[in-house]
């Protein structure tokens, strides 16, 4: 019957062409290999908005049921750290999409500098996200594990929060569902810092292959996939940044 | 049934596998182990899927065998209550998800679109690997004593008052959403970036539409059953507390977030059915499906609507009234297109030339049983009648039937309907016609009564019943053991195929469809060239002028 | 498809200036003391209907959060000059999420209104 050869119609599209090196032998171009991995990358991107979405969800639900030991949970975060945080990492972001802007204009030392300088952003962070979370150990507000609510039934005894916001005694019931507070906080900054860890591990690759020269010779694919992840990660911040730190201050 | 058929085969005495095909181009474990090409990674998936659907059958049987008696004859209650939740979570998570779409879908979707491979080959390896691990995270369950919450792990039994392995189940679960979302992305991008030069959408086989629908599903939804999993963990290990009252949560959220999920994922299950039964019934009526535009449509209206109904699982669970009416009548509105795609087949057979081989009879059976399936879930999607029927027989009946009636059916169909492109070879027709009726019959005896007893108030997941209940459950297992002997027969047939099966030659069934234009079993890269398309899909007429062409050309 | 042999420097042939980064992340840098001082005025609250009350403080936030995630997405993540698949995806997203979030509310937000 019909041979190996058969196409639709007998007609036969372009021979086999010269493709660089980068191109993998089931892409017709370069141009369709970057397309459709552009686009493999937003779809998992979605997925990791679907993931973040069940977070969202239990957050906005207690946050509604449980809005005082909300509020008075959060005054227990440092809006100096929060914010600096936050500017850490649009700042990364800035970098990040700079390092793209490299990549794209052939710049090698550009290229590992805003690399370089978004890794040290992301570094800081994770030590800023550290530091408050082993405060947090410290003031026994980690749900599960090691909690206390004294600092809600009787705000008073914890002298700096309340010197800024003279926060009231939560009823006992209340002052219980600080902890759900807390399991959010520690639930969406720690699954946001797990992603971060997995973005500075790819940074570091990235920054090595960079330096041999792989992507400033037209194959910015790589990094520019890797610029959106980071992207989106800044984004869950954007986002956790006035949900937790934010609730309310007056 | 009529003695014609469409099956046209090679002169077997001077016909010959293809030397050079996607099986021999390389060999050794590590060319399997380590391959990007999509066939072989389809093949490994059947492997697998099968392996996992004979321990899920095994489970089933234990079922049946345990009901025959009111009392707890057979096991204890505790021990049914872990037989009923894993034959849930490997039928659910390890066959049917991924039945259609990793199998047949990583087999022929590339070929369809005029593709070489899927657009991101690693990642579908990756896909088949997070399968096997999760796989193997599961069978440790299983060993380790298994899980007993049912395969919906509903809050608050699951994380406060069992001891038995919901982390590992859970993590299973897990791993194995992955292997589903990364097998959705890779068809989603591969359909909008991989189309060959004259693939328009609407040109596209509608297999290509129902997989790209259903693959939509994997990524948007999979995701949140993933997180609601870690939450599950999270709650048994630490106790923080989101789903318990005591500590001010919600045991509702749990199943929300889980029925996000798994409500789509009954769509994802039946959706890459829908494509097979698409192909199947043009094939063997020889006649475009009627409707294409309907069809493909309403492919992604269903995909649309899947994310809207999911409540319809918790009306008795304390949801608001309120938020019952709204899902309750986005629930009448999924059931839609899904009829659509019934009378659109209906009217593809009608004044069609209609042949019985065996994917066509798996495709009749799967009419027949997917519309009852079908429309019983209407009435359990109205809320009065559903307080009555559900945790009752009638749902475990409703979800069998569309589920095994349906999906598993248009899996048999399409396996039967592809095994010639994908090995060679064809299968003993007359034996699997047997099969398939075996399996008709089986089903309809296993099932029907079930209905019954859901209506007279059996309760669902319950190892003892009233003995009132028993002629009829007495039935159903004789039934089962009926449908047991036709899925066993394919396995043994198809296994004979491979070695004594006629030689298929590269159109047995003379469809239309790129796949088809390609020799069997294909080559590793599918077409030597990128093909051009310039006809519609079934287009039938174009296929007659081919094949003239080719009887006047040499050789 | 292009013609074979011809590169493509970046999607949608677009290089997006470091000017244009910089002011992005001025204006992010910006929205983000803004939204900071505004935690720390009361905005008050709108009496929609009995029982059903808006307070504006939250909504503010997240109306900065929104602006600022936009103008990562549209710039940052260059979605202004990507294809419509790209931008229909991203749409795709937020709606699922969005469906997610509110149709979870509609069971949340109704239980207090009673049986009927």
């Amino acid at each position: 019957m019909s041979d190996s050869t058969a196409t639709a119609n007998g007609a036969v599209a372009e021979v086999h062409h010269e493709h660089p090196s980068y191109q993998r032998h089931h892409f017709e171009s370069v141009e369709q290999q970057f397309d459709t991995t552009n686009f493999a990358m937003w779809l998992f991107l979605l997925t990791e908005v679907m993931f973040f979405g069940g977070l969202f969800t239990s957050y906005l639900i207690m946050r509604n049921w449980y809005y005082p030991a909300f509020v008075e949970g959060s005054h227990q975060l440092s809006i100096f750290w929060g914010t600096a945080n936050t500017a850490v990492l649009l700042c990364s972001s800035f970098t990040m999409a700079m390092a793209v802007w490299s990549a794209e204009v052939r710049r090698k030392g550009m290229l590992l500098l805003f690399l370089g300088l978004t890794f040290v952003l992301g570094i800081g962070f994770l030590g800023i996200k550290g530091i408050e979370w082993h405060e947090k150990w410290e003031k026994s507000h980690v749900p599960g594990l090691r909690y206390s609510e004294a600092s809600f039934l009787n705000p008073a005894s914890d002298k700096e929060v309340y010197k800024e916001y003279h926060d009231k005694p939560l009823a006992p019931d209340m002052a219980a569902k600080t902890e759900q507070y807390f399991f959010l906080y520690f639930a969406l900054t720690g699954m946001h810092a797990l992603h971060m860890v997995i973005g500075v591990g790819i940074l570091i690759f990235i920054m090595v292959r960079a330096k041999s020269g792989a992507y400033t010779s037209g194959h910015v694919t790589f990094v520019e996939n890797f610029g959106l992840y980071w992207h989106f990660v800044d984004i869950i911040w954007i986002f956790l940044y006035p949900l937790l730190y934010l609730i309310s201050r007056y | 049934m009529s003695a014609a058929t469409i099956v046209t085969l090679p002169d077997q005495s001077t016909a010959r596998i293809p030397k050079m095909n996607f099986l021999t181009k390389e060999n050794g474990l590590l060319s399997w182990l380590l391959t990007g090409d999509h066939k072989r990674i389809a093949t490994l998936y059947l492997i697998s899927i099968t392996f996992f659907f004979f321990i899920g059958g095994a489970l089933a049987g234990l079922i049946r065998l345990e009901l025959l008696t009111p009392q707890t004859s057979l096991m204890a209650a505790d021990t049914y209550n872990k037989v009923f939740s894993m034959h849930g979570l490997i039928m659910v998570f390890f066959f049917l998800v991924p039945s259609v779409p990793a199998t047949i879908g990583n087999f022929v979707v590339p070929m369809m679109v005029g593709a070489k491979d899927l657009a991101l080959p690693k990642i579908n390896l990756l896909s088949w690997y997070l399968y096997v691990l999760g796989g193997c995270m599961m069978i440790y369950t299983m060993a380790a004593g298994g899980v007993d919450t049912g395969w919906t792990f509903t809050t608050p039994l699951s994380t406060h008052y069992l001891n038995t392995n919901v982390a590992s189940a859970a993590t299973a679960v897990f791993i194995a959403g992955f292997s589903s979302i990364f097998t959705g992305l890779n068809f989603i991008v591969t359909i909008h970036k991989m189309r060959c030069p004259g693939m328009t959408w609407f040109r596209l086989p509608l297999f290509i539409w129902s997989n790209y629908a259903a693959s939509i599903l994997m990524v948007l939804g999979t995701p949140v059953l993933a997180i609601v999993l870690v939450l599950v963990v999270l709650e048994r290990t630490v106790h923080i507390g989101v789903f318990d009252p005591a500590y001010g949560g919600d045991p509702i959220l749990f199943q929300h977030l889980f029925w996000f999920y798994s409500h789509p994922a009954v769509y994802i299950m039946i959706l890459p059915g829908f494509g097979v039964i698409s192909e199947v019934i043009s094939t063997f009526s020889r006649k475009r499906v009627f409707g294409y535009t309907a069809v493909a449509f309403s492919s992604v209206a269903i995909a649309v609507f899947a994310f809207f109904v999911w409540a319809h699982h918790m009306f008795i669970m304390g949801i608001s009234n309120y938020s019952a009416i709204v899902f309750s009548l986005m629930t009448m509105l999924v059931a839609v297109p899904s009829a659509i795609k019934i009378f659109n087949w209906a009217f593809t057979l009608y004044k069609g030339s209609i042949t019985f081989e065996t994917p066509m009879l798996y495709a009749f059976g799967f009419m027949g049983l997917f519309t009852i399936g079908g429309m019983t879930g209407v009435f359990l999607g109205s809320t009065g009648t559903d307080i009555q029927l559900t945790e009752t027989y009638f749902i475990v009946a409703h979800f069998h039937f569309v589920m095994v009636g349906g999906m598993l059916m248009s899996f048999l169909s399409g396996i039967h309907f592809w095994w010639p492109k994908w090995t060679g070879r064809m299968y003993p027709e007359k034996l699997s016609q047997l099969a398939a009726l075996t399996t008709f019959i089986g089903f309809n005896l296993t099932f029907f009564p079930q209905f019954i007893l859901g209506t007279l108030g059996m309760p669902r997941r319950y190892a003892a019943y009233p003995p009132e209940f028993q002629a009829l459950n007495v039935f159903s297992t004789a039934g089962a053991t009926v449908l047991g002997v036709g899925y066993l027969l394919p396995i043994l047939y198809l296994t004979w195929s491979l070695k004594y099966g006629a030689i298929a030659g590269d159109n047995p069934w003379q469809a239309t469809g790129l796949e088809w234009q390609t020799q069997s079993p294909p080559l590793t890269e599918n077409f030597p060239e990128i093909p051009i398309m310039d006809h519609e899909a079934y287009d039938y007429e174009w296929l007659e002028k081919q094949q003239q062409k080719e009887v006047a050309s040499v050789g | 498809m292009s013609e074979p042999g011809e590169h493509n420097e970046n999607n949608q042939h677009h290089i997006v200036s470091p000017a244009l980064y910089a002011v992005i992340l001025a204006i992010l840098l910006c929205a983000t003391a803004l939204t900071c001082g505004m935690s720390y005025i009361d905005l008050g609250e709108w009496h929609i209907a009995p029982g059903l009350t808006l307070f504006w403080n939250p909504v503010v936030a997240l109306a900065i959060a929104c602006t600022k995630m936009m103008l990562v997405v549209l710039f940052f993540m260059h979605v202004k000059y990507s294809t419509r698949l790209t931008k229909l995806t991203v749409a795709c997203g937020l709606f699922t999420f969005i469906v997610l979030i509110g149709m979870t509310m509609t069971d949340y937000f109704t239980r207090a209104w009673g049986r009927w």
